[in-house]
């Protein structure tokens, strides 16, 4: 009954679902492994990774565009995802091809020599060859896995704890996650961090044990495992923005204090929603960094996180659909742009080359949009079904602009 | 034979010259030479003493001039009489100079002359001898070269010259170093305990580097190990395995003076086994079992057992082994009394060291805060007056460096284009910022967040096409000369002029800032937009106008301090961005709103940030990390910053 009532409310999550089923179908059909080939294998890897993006997105948009945070943080758990991964992915293998390599000698390898020999492998590049303590559970892939959910999930409620305890709010918060972000990245930097420093952890594409697994195949498999990821996200959050307690996290982004005083413990939902969201953005970056292959600090740099905002924003805030259209057209166009795939335009006195201009024009294009249409590339789905998501608002608006708000996304001018 | 004649035919055209001092000297140079010819010839390390001592000895006025020419190479001998001559190479032939008289010697054949090539050891003993004359010599500059030659290599025998030449020392300055010297060789190298004693006391005032690298000298020391403390020796400490030095160092000690057996490492052990395989067993034990460690010890034990490996050292042995001997540190110096000192003199020396580190540690914490609020204060005034977040703060202090190097590709004098380039980096800022505030920000006030995403578009966009306009790669700023160097206190403590003159720059702009806010029209008027813009509205103020003008002070002023940056760091299109997040955690550590909380956000994260670098130096990354948790704890316990604004002009 319930079940039934949440999903006829939220026609958005039929054609989302609907939408993402047939895309699956054609990019199956079309590609490699499955189809005729119409589609190459590292392009059905970009797709698989956008999906992963899109899920972060909408977890960047129930964050922002529903509970009013603005973490520039969110891309630190997506990595940390895909760093807790990739640990298991770089020690298993790893572990194949010294087993391998110690077969050959005239007697049987112990397992500490084998413990030690994986250690030099993996850590020979920052000049050491010991396990750190953080690599204790690696050998172990459901202890990873588990550690995927576990580890952003931790930092995650920790700092929220911290900040929305003080009351940090608005951009005061903002800067503090992308000190947060900043701080991570920098420590990972360190050779010394026990992840291999600026080096990162490579050859994650390679899963362990299936070597005579086409990479074509592999890459299907993550892609359908990613869109079945972005499609249980999406239900997800649906389900936490609508009912009671969606209005209660809309509440809190439009008036704080108001939600406060109604007796609501507005720190408890504030640090539910920054901890699920962690968790799923660690997930993410969990199927997203096995396509990608390598995982290093830079991927947590603050300037990834803030990537994540500008995705989210010219998708449209306030709408979990805008967000994953923002994050699969601004990534997609990014990478077409910056590839090189689109001609140079030449002025007779200077050519345009993407490669250099593509920033320029996404930066502008972002303060456009900004300014001009915050509703984003969702605000075009306003036009096809023309009605309005919330009822007009009879009576008395409160002091703060910030609650003049009738429809999501727009200011009242 | 032949010798003997030369030296005869010497003595005899010496008794012949004109005018040769034979009264004061019984011989010349030149005879001297022949006395030792082959020494000199070919001088060996061990032979040419004599022959510097008997130079040295005769007190002749030439022989400095010779010690150099001979360790230049350009001392010569001739073939057919055995003469040396100073020589100079002319085409195919030589031109001499007589050694002894310094006077035109003619010219020979090049096939006639030999050049004498004394080898590098050779050169330092000749140079040590050279010293002495050196130290007395009437060129200020060959003075001071002596004495930079000692300090680097000090040796025993040269400090009964230097003594003899500070009597004689002109140049006060030159006098002070000559007694510092001398006491530190009077140290090291004095005749009796009492005048080393007294010497290594005297040196207890001082805290420069070759003081303490003389007192260091003095007192070290050798580890050794040994069943019983030696009878006699001068004792530095006796170390314990396990505190002092590690189980496994102690062990490696004792094995290194033939004490105890070496333990097996796992690759030996696994060696020994793969040499002994017999049959797919070794020792009895299959090698399928060899597994596992347990196996592979059983195997080895029994191999062990049967004579044909080195029998295991086991951990009761090692222990056993380390308790039955003691492990000291031993001073080369045998005197106790010496050391014991010298001992005192350091820990004095390294305490009124470490003082001045700490003061050392304050200017440069000082000198960073310095270079953190010029980044901050326009952010403050932005951020904190008006509520505006500007990510493209950083941007403006770029555009403002980039200012700086285009003027300095136009006007070539440093200094000139220094004090065009500053006014001229403020009014493009201000410009820049003008224009942000009217296309921009002014749509936004109501909306901080995307106020927040907005500018970062405009701060990617910027950072862009910076790279796109002049490159990648780093531009130089250069300072102008007067501004390189640095003020030297002592040999602790020193800051770079540069670094001063931010400072001094930040004050300027402190007290500019306090002036303009608090004492002029626009600052009035901009309190009154701060606390109410409706009211200051009403009163005629025009809300629009002043905050278009607080903006574009706040860009401004992020434009020189980009000129300052850059004259000590590089331009490159990331220096904002390095800069971006440091200022926010300023404004915010220090207090949103007021100059003065920006003042002490600045210095807090500039003594913290030196603080964490000193006691952590090798990892400047840590440094950051460790900061940043810090002021997001701090955050935690003071939420509105160090200086609060309390009761209507906090706002909410």
């Amino acid at each position: 009954m319930t079940r039934q009532t949440f999903l006829t409310q939220n026609r958005s999550i039929f054609w989302f679902l609907l939408a993402l089923a047939v895309f699956v179908l054609i990019v199956t059909v079309l590609s490699e492994a499955t189809g005729n080939g119409m589609i190459s294998t590292s392009f059905v890897k970009t797709l698989g990774k956008t999906l992963c993006l899109m899920l972060v997105a909408i977890a960047m948009d129930v964050v922002w565009g529903y509970t009013g945070i603005l973490s520039l943080g969110h891309m630190a758990f997506f990595g940390l995802g895909g760093y807790m991964i990739g640990m298991w992915l770089m020690y298993a293998r790893t572990e194949i091809i010294v087993a391998e390599s110690l077969r050959a000698a005239a007697i049987p390898p112990t397992p500490e020599e084998i413990h030690d020999a994986i250690g030099t492998q993996i850590f020979g590049v920052v000049g050491s060859s010991d396990f750190p303590l953080i690599w204790a559970f690696a050998s172990s892939f459901w202890a990873q896995l588990a550690l995927v959910v576990l580890v952003p999930g931790v930092l995650a409620l920790v700092f929220g704890w911290l900040a929305f305890r003080s009351r940090v709010t608005g951009v005061y918060l903002s800067i503090l996650t992308q000190a947060m972000t900043l701080a991570l990245s920098l420590y990972l930097f360190q050779n010394d961090s026990g992840l291999r420093g600026n080096n990162g952890l490579s050859g994650l594409q390679n899963l362990p044990g299936l070597d005579a697994v086409p990479q074509s195949q592999v890459s299907i498999a993550f892609f359908w495992a990613s869109a079945v990821a972005l499609g249980l996200g999406y239900v997800l959050f649906a389900w936490v923005v609508s009912g009671k307690m969606g209005s209660v996290i809309r509440g809190i982004r439009d008036n704080e204090s108001r939600v406060r005083f109604l007796g609501y413990h507005v720190e408890s939902y504030k640090l539910f929603v920054f901890t699920l969201t962690g968790i799923v953005a660690g997930i993410a970056g969990a199927l997203y960094y096995p396509q990608a292959g390598i995982i290093n600090p830079n991927e947590i740099a603050p300037i990834a996180s803030i990537y994540l905002a500008v995705w989210v924003a010219i998708g449209g805030r306030g709408r979990l659909y805008g967000a994953a259209l923002g994050a699969a057209f601004v990534s997609l166009l990014s990478s077409w742009f910056t590839g090189g795939g689109v001609p140079s335009i030449p002025l007779g006195f200077y050519t345009i080359q993407w490669t250099d201009w593509w920033l320029v024009l996404l930066g502008v294009s972002f303060v456009a949009v900004t300014l001009l249409a915050p509703k984003g590339i969702g605000g075009l789905f306003d036009l096809i079904t023309a009605r309005h998501a919330v009822p007009e608002r009879v009576g008395d608006f409160g002091p703060d602009k910030g609650a003049r708000r009738t429809v999501e996304g727009e200011e009242e001018r | 034979m032949l010798r003997a004649f030369f030296l005869a035919f010497a003595l005899v055209l010496c008794l012949c010259l004109p005018g040769a001092r034979v009264e004061a000297q019984t011989q010349d140079l030149q005879s001297i030479l022949q006395t030792h010819a082959d020494e000199v010839a070919s001088p060996g390390r061990r032979s040419v003493g004599t022959v510097i001592d008997a130079l040295v000895a005769s007190g002749l006025p030439a022989v400095p001039q010779f010690l150099e020419r001979w360790a230049d190479r350009s001392v010569y001998q001739r073939e057919s009489d055995g003469l040396f001559y100073y020589a100079k190479e002319n085409g195919d032939t030589y031109s001499l100079t007589d050694i002894s008289t310094g006077a035109d010697a003619g010219t020979a054949p090049s096939a006639e002359m030999t050049e004498i090539r004394p080898n590098g050891g050779v050169r330092r003993v000749i140079a040590t001898a050279l010293v002495q004359f050196q130290l007395s010599d009437p060129d200020i500059a060959r003075r001071r070269d002596a004495l930079d030659a000692i300090s680097r290599s000090p040796e025993a025998d040269q400090l009964e010259p230097l003594r003899a030449s500070i009597e004689g020392e002109t140049d006060d300055d030159l006098r002070a170093r000559k007694e510092r010297l001398a006491g530190m060789l009077a140290a090291r190298y004095g005749d009796t305990p009492e005048e080393r004693i007294a010497a290594i006391e005297a040196l207890s005032g001082a805290l420069s580097v070759d003081v303490r690298a003389v007192l260091n000298q003095i007192l070290s020391s050798d580890t050794a190990v040994a069943a019983a403390l030696p009878e006699g020796a001068n004792i530095a400490r006796t170390l314990t395995p396990g505190e002092d030095l590690t189980e496994a160092e102690a062990y490696a000690q004792l094995v290194a003076a033939d004490l105890a057996p070496a333990i097996q490492s796992r690759d030996q052990i696994k060696a020994a086994l793969t040499a002994n395989i017999a049959d797919g067993r070794v020792g009895g034990v299959p090698i399928g079992a060899l597994n596992t460690e347990d196996g592979r010890a059983r195997a080895y034990a029994a191999l062990a057992g049967a004579g044909t490996v080195p029998p295991l050292v086991t951990e009761e042995d090692r222990n056993a082994a380390l308790a039955a001997h003691v492990f000291y540190e031993e001073y080369e110096e045998p005197d106790a009394a010496i050391t014991d000192a010298a001992r005192e003199a350091l820990d004095e020396v390294e305490t009124r060291v470490a003082m001045n580190q700490a003061l050392d540690l304050g200017l440069d914490a000082l000198s960073l805060a310095s270079i953190y609020f010029l980044a901050a204060i326009g952010l403050a005034i932005t951020f904190g007056v008006m509520g505006v977040i500007n990510m493209a703060h950083g941007e403006f202090i770029m555009m403002g460096a980039y200012t700086g190097y285009v003027v300095q590709q136009i006007i070539p004098d440093y200094t000139v284009s220094i004090i065009v380039a500053l006014p001229l980096a403020f009014a493009v800022t201000f410009g820049a910022g003008v224009a942000m505030e009217r296309l921009v920000i002014r749509w936004l006030y109501h909306r901080p967040l995307e106020t927040l995403l907005a500018t970062f578009g405009i701060s990617i966009a910027l950072q862009q096409l910076a790279k796109n306009i002049f490159g990648t790669q780093a531009r130089p700023l250069t300072s102008p000369s007067w501004l390189d160097g640095a003020w030297v206190l002592n040999d602790v403590v020193s800051i770079a002029n540069i670094r001063i003159a931010i400072f001094v720059l930040a004050l300027i702009f402190l007290g500019l800032i306090l002036f303009v806010l608090n004492k002029t029209r626009l600052g009035l008027e901009v309190r009154a937009v701060t606390q109410n813009p409706g009211m200051a509205a009403s009163m005629g103020i025009n809300p629009d106008k002043i905050n278009m003008l607080t903006f574009g002070l706040g860009s401004g002023i992020a434009g020189i301090a980009g000129v300052a940056i850059g004259l000590y760091a590089k331009v490159t299109s990331e220096m904002g961005a390095d800069y971006i997040v440091q200022s926010f955690m300023t404004v915010v550590v220090g207090g949103v709103g007021n100059v003065w909380g920006t003042l002490a956000g600045a210095g807090l994260i500039g003594i913290l940030q030196k603080g964490i670098e000193f006691l952590n130096p090798s990892n400047t990354l840590a440094a950051q990390t460790y900061m940043i948790l810090f002021i997001i704890l701090f955050i935690q316990v003071r939420p509105k910053g160090i200086v609060a604004l309390k009761g209507r002009a906090a706002g909410d």
